[in-house]
């Protein structure tokens, strides 16, 4: 379903032409576990045609390999699926067309954060912000809808922009840790939500009527911003498999300096995966807030830390250069679905979600461990 | 260093000694402009109260961040710290009942048993310690609210809040415990093998499991240690406060521990550990909110403020490292 992991098509095409490049390429494909499985299998293959015991053997290990590379890439879809069936079986009001709508739309505003998340774990950074700049970008959204509509969308792309490009520079040209700089951004943006609120005791309500008609109106039966954000999606896998920069944003991932190497501008690359997150992020709040009608501040509290733990479950490797943002949409639908459960079962108290996505993602990345640590072995 | 160099850098102002200077003694240079700047202008800031309100105010935070340093100096990372922090004081009110030691050593179990997980998951396991602890943030929140049920409880055992509010000698039992509490780090970070140990992980894993050390058994230790730390914390806290509300103690404690940590020169990459430095990073933080407060300043100012304080720090570490 997804053959985009393949992270760099340039080694291949340029291995010929340039030295430099074909000494490189292999540490880039050993970091990107995925890729490594099939380039083993054939070197395999082509030693065992010598030797016809080894055949058996041979294909035992291509079997394996291939069932771990499909948990790997498919294993939070599978879940997701086992999940929602289960759900649809024991709770009647789950599989009402009305409850599917209800978790698409609280799934969208995360969605968008685990989106940039995505892009920035790909390339072996982490983004702490988008908590912050998604509370921020909320409350500039209010704000400003007393403008209109387009100023309700533009001002928190801006803003919220303008911190990620801060953040990018930072990472990309001074070697600081990405941890640390958006750790900063998180205060830093936190500080001018509160500054903007007074000392969020303001709450700017949404005065727009099309701003707010947008965050609460439906098409089909499914909430505007759910076909914004099926759109942005969309738009972040062209983005991610099928253009250069999604290209690049892989290599950089998988070895920096290969990447640099084979003449991938990392820096460039790392600015705008920055920037990208902070964009998505500045949307997901301008989306809350034509949802909720205010810009809420006191949302957003470790949201940062939910998008990463959609974007692990959803089988993307924090060590950078392999993902896919079909198991990024898995990982957020599946965390939705658990918290819908849960407030299906009313004497379940809600915080058990916390509990069990907490667990799940232990055995998630628990498992994808192992199931690399099995590959390379094989 | 020969004594031409040493001219040559008093001569002309040299900039690798101000980049290497900066990182560790930067934070303490930092501390002594505050303290000048509120002597001279915050009235009653040299106040018994005051400095004794910073200083209880503080007291989590060094604790936890003590602990922090530990993982850090492992080349690891900590964010279920809060989340431990949750679950003991959630734990305190339900075993009150049979005494305050008992509800003391529940808590404390209860953080060395999720710092085991912890521990498992790096040591054993090899995860990256950020998804480890990551889990553990998640769901130790969410266990905490459980077991409490979401309520807000009000403690109002005598010996028990002794802890949090009693004095000895003048000086808060709190600030005692953290002052104590550091002695012991330090102590363990400069004199012990353990100490030694943790380091060589830190500046390199592979040659220092090469070298004999148990890595496994190490690392387990320091996590332990760490949401140990991060349990007596949570305590202390509900005996400060009077109460214990899962839903709200601990709330990005990591975030203000890692802050101390890196702004007392302590360098994210491990192999390093500044035990004071750490404790003056905190009363940094401390002092540039209070002074903000003071002065009539919002605490969002004091927020993004510190945010470019961590910044400089890092900018600062990070000129060490590369020359």
């Amino acid at each position: 379903m997804n053959p985009h992991i393949n992270p760099q098509p340039q080694p291949e095409t340029r291995r010929d032409d340039s030295p430099a490049t074909t000494a490189t390429a292999p540490s880039t494909t050993n970091t990107d576990a995925t890729h490594t499985a099939p380039a083993t299998a054939r070197a395999v293959a082509t030693a065992a045609a010598a030797d016809p015991g080894a055949t058996a053997d041979l294909r035992r290990t291509q079997r394996t390999d291939r069932l771990v590379e499909l948990v790997q890439r498919q294993g939070a879809l599978a879940v997701l699926i086992t999940v929602v069936v289960i759900a649809s079986v024991a709770f009647p009001h789950f599989r009402s067309y009305d409850n599917a709508g209800t978790i698409l739309i609280a799934a969208a505003p995360p969605a968008l954060l685990a989106l940039g998340m995505t892009f920035v774990i790909i390339t072996g950074g982490i983004d702490l912000s988008v908590g912050s700049l998604y509370v921020l970008g909320g409350v500039t959204s209010a704000y400003s809808s007393q403008w209109g509509l387009i100023p309700a969308f533009f001002l928190p792309l801006v803003v919220c922009g303008l911190f990620g490009l801060i953040n990018g520079l930072l990472i990309a040209h001074t070697q600081m840790a990405p941890f640390i700089v958006t750790l900063a951004a998180l205060l830093g943006a936190r500080g001018l939500m509160r500054a903007l609120s007074d000392e969020g005791s303001t709450t700017y309500l949404v005065s727009d009527d099309a701003f707010r008609g947008f965050g609460t109106g439906a098409f089909l039966g499914i909430g505007y911003p759910v076909w914004l954000v099926a759109a942005v999606f969309a738009l972040g896998m062209v983005l991610l498999s099928r253009t250069r920069f999604g290209h690049a944003v892989y290599a950089v991932g998988g070895s920096e300096d290969a990447a640099r190497l084979m003449g991938v501008a990392v820096r460039r690359t790392k600015v705008w995966v920055y920037v990208l997150s902070g964009l998505l992020a500045g949307l997901a709040g301008a989306i809350n807030a034509a949802k909720l009608g205010s810009g809420v501040t006191v949302l957003g509290v470790g949201m940062e830390l939910d998008a990463i733990a959609a974007v692990v479950i959803g089988g993307t490797l924090l060590t950078g250069g392999a993902g896919t943002i079909a198991g990024t949409i898995a990982g957020v639908l599946l965390l939705g679905v658990i918290q819908n459960m849960i407030n299906q079962v009313g004497s379940v108290p809600g915080s058990f979600q916390q509990v069990i996505s907490g667990a799940f993602l232990a055995a998630v990345v628990v498992a994808q461990t192992y199931l690399v640590r099995l590959r390379r072995v094989t | 260093m020969t004594t031409e160099v040493v001219a040559g850098a008093r001569a002309v102002v040299d900039q690798g000694r101000v980049r290497a200077w900066l990182p560790r003694y930067g934070v303490y240079a930092a501390i002594l402009v505050l303290v000048a700047y509120n002597l001279l202008f915050t009235p009653n800031f040299l106040t018994l109260s005051n400095l004794r309100i910073q200083l209880v105010q503080v007291a989590p935070v060094v604790i936890v961040a003590l602990g922090m340093a530990l993982v850090i100096g492992t080349e690891g990372i900590d964010l279920s710290v809060g989340s431990v922090m949750a679950l003991a004081a959630a734990l305190i009110p339900l075993y009150l009942g049979y005494g305050v030691i008992a509800a003391i050593l529940v808590s404390v179990l209860a953080g060395a048993a999720v710092g085991l997980v912890n521990g498992i998951l790096v040591a054993r396991v090899g995860l990256q310690p950020i998804v480890a602890t990551l889990a553990m943030f998640v769901g130790g929140r969410g266990l905490a609210l459980v077991i409490s049920d979401g309520q807000l409880k009000d403690v109002r055992n005598e010996s028990l809040l002794l802890l949090g509010s009693g004095d000895f000698l003048g000086i808060p039992l709190l600030v005692w415990i953290a002052a104590l509490l550091v002695a012991v780090v330090a102590f363990v970070v400069r004199r012990t093998v353990l100490g030694r140990r943790l380091l060589a992980i830190g500046g390199n894993r592979a040659a220092t499991e090469l070298a004999g050390v148990p890595v496994t058994r190490v690392l387990l230790t320091v996590y332990i240690v760490c949401a140990v730390l991060a349990a007596l914390a949570g305590l202390l806290a509900v005996a400060r406060i009077q109460s214990s509300d899962a839903s709200s103690v601990g709330m990005l404690i990591e975030l203000s521990a890692i802050t101390a940590v890196v702004v007392g020169g302590t360098p994210l990459t491990g192999g390093t550990i500044r035990v004071v430095g750490t404790v003056a990073g905190a009363l940094l933080m401390q002092l540039v909110v209070a002074t903000m407060i003071r002065h009539n300043l919002q605490p969002s100012t004091a927020e993004m403020v510190q945010a470019v304080i961590i910044l400089v720090a890092v900018f600062a570490a990070r000129e060490r490292k590369t020359r």
